[in-house]
């Protein structure tokens, strides 16, 4: 197990550099650069020229991007020109607030998605199913950044129950509990649509599972219905289940982006936003990188467990 | 689960939503700023955006500053000023017993440090940034230190507008002992002499001002400022309904009203030295002849721009010089009546009926209000007296570097804003012969008249301010006939504060003084 991850990992290693070599050149083709974006209307050729100098741009691509991975090399990945601080701290502050966000999301996601699709498979065409049915169909078709907003006009505009927005309070907070209070409303936007899917995959895999003949055979021992399905169902529906939690990972990671804006979460997401349009190149480079690490590993995650609940994975 | 469950479940989250405290009540005298960005650094020499400015104007200050609500200087770190006869020397007195905020008194050494820095690239900590905005210096020749409490500036060549730029958030009289200290890291750890000092700046979440109890105009009302970053307009407005902050600025039009007609806030507005423009290329294409560019500033109804789609957050145009001058702007100079008639007459007069004109408009940046929206009204306008518009949109980067570059053969006509500090500033670099975007000016439609050269020219050499006005009036008269945009609108500067918040005045100038304000 531990030499499959191992081998998953170093492959990992020429996407990522593939990938850096790609968002550098995206980003010295989009028209536009750093130092226009720092001057404004001020942006004469010559004041342009002057702080491209400063700022070490006036060199070659190459030349650029070689000085950029000798530096990761070492650990370094660079200063950012519009926040004036190194992108390691922007990039790992930034994504830590993602992963929590995004981490409740999944965890909230998967609870309520799992639960939702055993209910509805165990009462197959029940009023159960039909209501779970129905909430998911409305989960998944609203775009989060409307169900953000309708969130934050009811609960925090109207009852004001909870903050429209940021990870603490403003002013003193900062404890777990302010972390709670304002995690509330972000991740139930984002995990709703993954919920919904979740639910979706799970109830056909119930479904599927409680066809078979194992499930006959655990019923005809006289095992209690429950016993059926939490013991011997659920587990056999999971290996289907769990690769899909894993991509609704990736996907949950992806739709922060419009989450983070809606509730002023200070993750990567809204983060890599801005530096794209004030062609941060480095902290780009940094940000995406991270981000693509984090897939390859939630996927290497996922495929570790299902291999762990299916022996017939592992070789 | 079952019924039973279901219930104990719901009764447990309502009590918990019950317990948690009603969300977002600010503690008194201390004032949430709810902003566009977080601050790109605290180093007032660094930093372009207004949203930065916001912060380092409370921290810093400079020689001479804008009086509450005006753009008229009055003293700051300097009590007194002398110009010579030749206009190139200014001597400044400066204020005795005025302390950084780091515990180092403020003198001459100080200001002189702070320019050299700038501007001497030999200065052993010029490499503490790049310093975009230094070029408003670019005229001083020497910073000379005539005792402890006298500096004197030496100027290259007559600068009126010198003045006014030490007014500048740029201007700013920074700590040597903070920068010695910090290095590169001093727009993080700031030191000025303001009625604020730096107290906290969590990345992404809050910059946090302290009252500076032994500021030299008294300290403070308020106990502390917090600089909130809230990018999305929409959240914006909601974390002011809701209480999260308490001053928002730069309200979307489309809120103002839901503002305005609620006691719970006040609505403050300031006139603001802005202009928003459309360049017209007057050297080929039918914008060559004086009589079309005349045209488009009787077709286009800049009253119904101003009114529908910017909803009363600006007022319309009547040439380069925006009313906040109030020292320098001709009041006889009426903007150009919308009169499609006699568009269409002029028109046919110049022979250019059903001309075809491309029209570069960006999809937002800063102090372009509405864009979008602004140039289909305009094509519209156009359209109706006979005049085809195709519309090419560019992201905001990209727009700057085309049309900076100069409109030939790109395009007949392009938006652009402008905000200034001094009168000078926008016709010297965009309408002055010498502004050519080739020269590394940004008169990107080619306009070149003698007669406004020379008056220009006079405008800077001359430093009494009526004798400048004067010029600046016969500009606006000349430039306004000869049309080489069309003159567009003038944006006013918003803000809404709880009604918890007073003494709130805003400044033209875009930046946010907090000294007076109060809190309870």
């Amino acid at each position: 197990m531990v030499a499959y991850a191992a081998k998953r990992l170093l492959a990992a290693i020429p996407v990522l550099v593939g990938l850096s070599v790609i968002v550098f050149a995206i980003m010295a083709m989009i028209p536009g650069d750093t130092a226009l974006a720092i001057l404004g209307s001020y942006a004469t050729p010559e004041n342009v020229a002057r702080l491209n100098a400063d700022l070490g741009l006036d060199r070659s691509l190459p030349e650029q991007y070689l000085a950029w991975a000798g530096n990761l090399v070492q650990g370094d990945l660079g200063r950012s020109y519009a926040l004036n601080r190194p992108v390691l701290d922007e990039v790992s502050e930034r994504f830590a607030a993602t992963l929590i966000l995004a981490g409740t999301s999944l965890v909230l996601a998967s609870i309520l998605g799992l639960l939702a699709g055993i209910v509805s498979a165990a009462r197959q065409f029940g009023w159960a199913d039909r209501i779970v049915t129905f909430l998911v169909l409305v989960g998944i078709s609203t775009p989060a950044f409307l169900l953000g907003l309708i969130l934050i006009l009811l609960f925090a505009v109207r009852w004001r129950l909870f903050p429209a927005s940021g990870m603490y309070a403003v002013y003193g907070g900062g404890d777990l509990a302010d972390l709670l209070h304002h995690l509330v409303l972000p991740s139930i936007t984002l995990a709703v649509i993954a919920a919904g899917i979740i639910a979706r995959l799970t109830r056909g895999a119930m479904l599927e599972v409680l066809r078979q003949d194992f499930v006959r055979t655990a019923r005809a021992k006289g095992l209690s219905e429950r016993a059926v399905i939490g013991r011997h169902a659920l587990r056999a529906a999971l290996v289907q289940v769990i690769p899909v939690i894993g991509l609704q990972a990736g996907f949950v990671l992806g739709g922060a982006v419009y989450v983070e804006t809606v509730f002023q979460w200070p993750g990567i997401g809204a983060m890599l936003v801005n530096a794209v349009a004030q062609r941060d190149i480095l902290l780009v480079q940094g940000g995406v990188l991270v981000v693509a690490a984090s897939y390859v590993l939630v996927n290497l995650l996922a495929d570790v467990a299902q291999a762990s609940l299916d022996p017939r994975l592992k070789s | 689960m079952s019924v039973k469950g279901w219930k104990t479940a719901f009764a447990l989250a309502a009590s918990f939503a019950m317990t948690v405290p009603a969300a977002a009540q600010t503690p008194p005298g201390v004032l949430v700023v709810g902003q566009i960005a977080e601050p790109q650094s605290l180093d007032p020499q660094q930093v372009t955006a207004a949203n930065d400015f916001r912060i380092t104007t409370n921290i810093y200050e400079g020689l001479v500053r804008y009086a509450t609500g005006t753009l008229d200087l009055e003293p700051a770190l300097a009590t007194a000023w002398e110009i010579s006869q030749d206009g190139l020397t200014y001597t400044f007195d400066l204020r005795p017993d005025v302390t950084f905020h780091d515990g180092s008194p403020f003198d001459a050494e100080a200001v002189k440090f702070t320019f050299d820095r700038m501007l001497d690239e030999a200065h052993p900590f010029h490499e503490t940034g790049p310093f975009p905005l230094a070029f408003q210096f670019s005229t001083v020749e020497e910073v000379r230190v005539v005792d402890p409490m006298t500096v004197e500036f030496r100027l290259e060549e007559p600068y009126a507008p010198f003045l006014n730029n030490l007014a500048l958030p740029v201007g700013a009289i920074v700590s040597p002992a903070g920068v010695e200290a910090a290095g590169e890291g001093f727009g993080r750890q700031p030191s000025g002499t303001g009625p604020f000092r730096f107290a906290e700046w969590i990345a992404n979440q809050r910059v946090v001002l302290a009252a500076n109890p032994d500021y030299w105009g008294g300290a403070p009302a308020l106990e502390a400022v917090v600089f909130r970053p809230v990018a999305d307009a929409n959240t914006r407005v909601a974390e002011m309904l809701s209480g999260g902050i308490d001053v928002l600025v730069e309200t979307p039009p489309d809120n103002i009203t839901l503002f305005a007609d609620d006691p719970a806030f006040e609505l403050h507005e300031a006139v603001g030295p802005h202009v928003w423009f459309l360049i017209l290329n007057t050297r080929e294409g039918p914008f060559a002849d004086p009589r079309v560019r005349q045209v488009v500033n009787l077709a286009v109804d800049k009253q119904s721009l101003v009114d529908n789609v910017l909803q009363g957050t600006a007022s319309v145009a009547a040439g380069p010089i925006p009313p906040a001058f109030d020292w320098a702007y001709n009041p006889d100079v009426a903007p150009w009546p919308h009169d499609p008639e006699r568009a269409r007459q002029l028109l046919a007069e110049a022979g250019a009926e059903g001309a075809s004109l491309r029209f570069l408009v960006t999809e937002g940046g800063s102090g372009m209000l509405d864009p979008v929206p602004m140039a289909t009204a305009i094509q519209a306008d156009l359209a109706a007296v006979g005049l085809n518009v195709s519309i090419e949109t560019y992201e905001w980067n990209a727009y700057l570097a085309r049309v900076n570059a100069g409109l030939a053969g790109q395009g007949d006509m392009a938006q652009m804003a402008w905000m200034t500090n001094d009168p000078d500033t926008l016709p010297s670099l965009t309408l002055h012969s010498d502004a050519l975007p080739e020269e590394g000016g940004f008169n990107s439609g080619y306009y070149a008249n003698p007669q406004l050269d020379e008056l220009l020219d006079r405008a800077r050499v001359v430093t009494a301010e009526a004798e400048r006005g004067e010029i600046y009036r016969q500009v606006q008269a000349l430039v306004h006939e000869e049309a080489p945009w069309l003159f567009g609108a003038h944006w006013r500067q918003n803000a809404v504060t709880s009604s918890r918040v007073s003494g709130l005045v805003l400044q033209p100038d875009f930046t946010l003084q907090l000294r007076s304000v109060a809190k309870n």
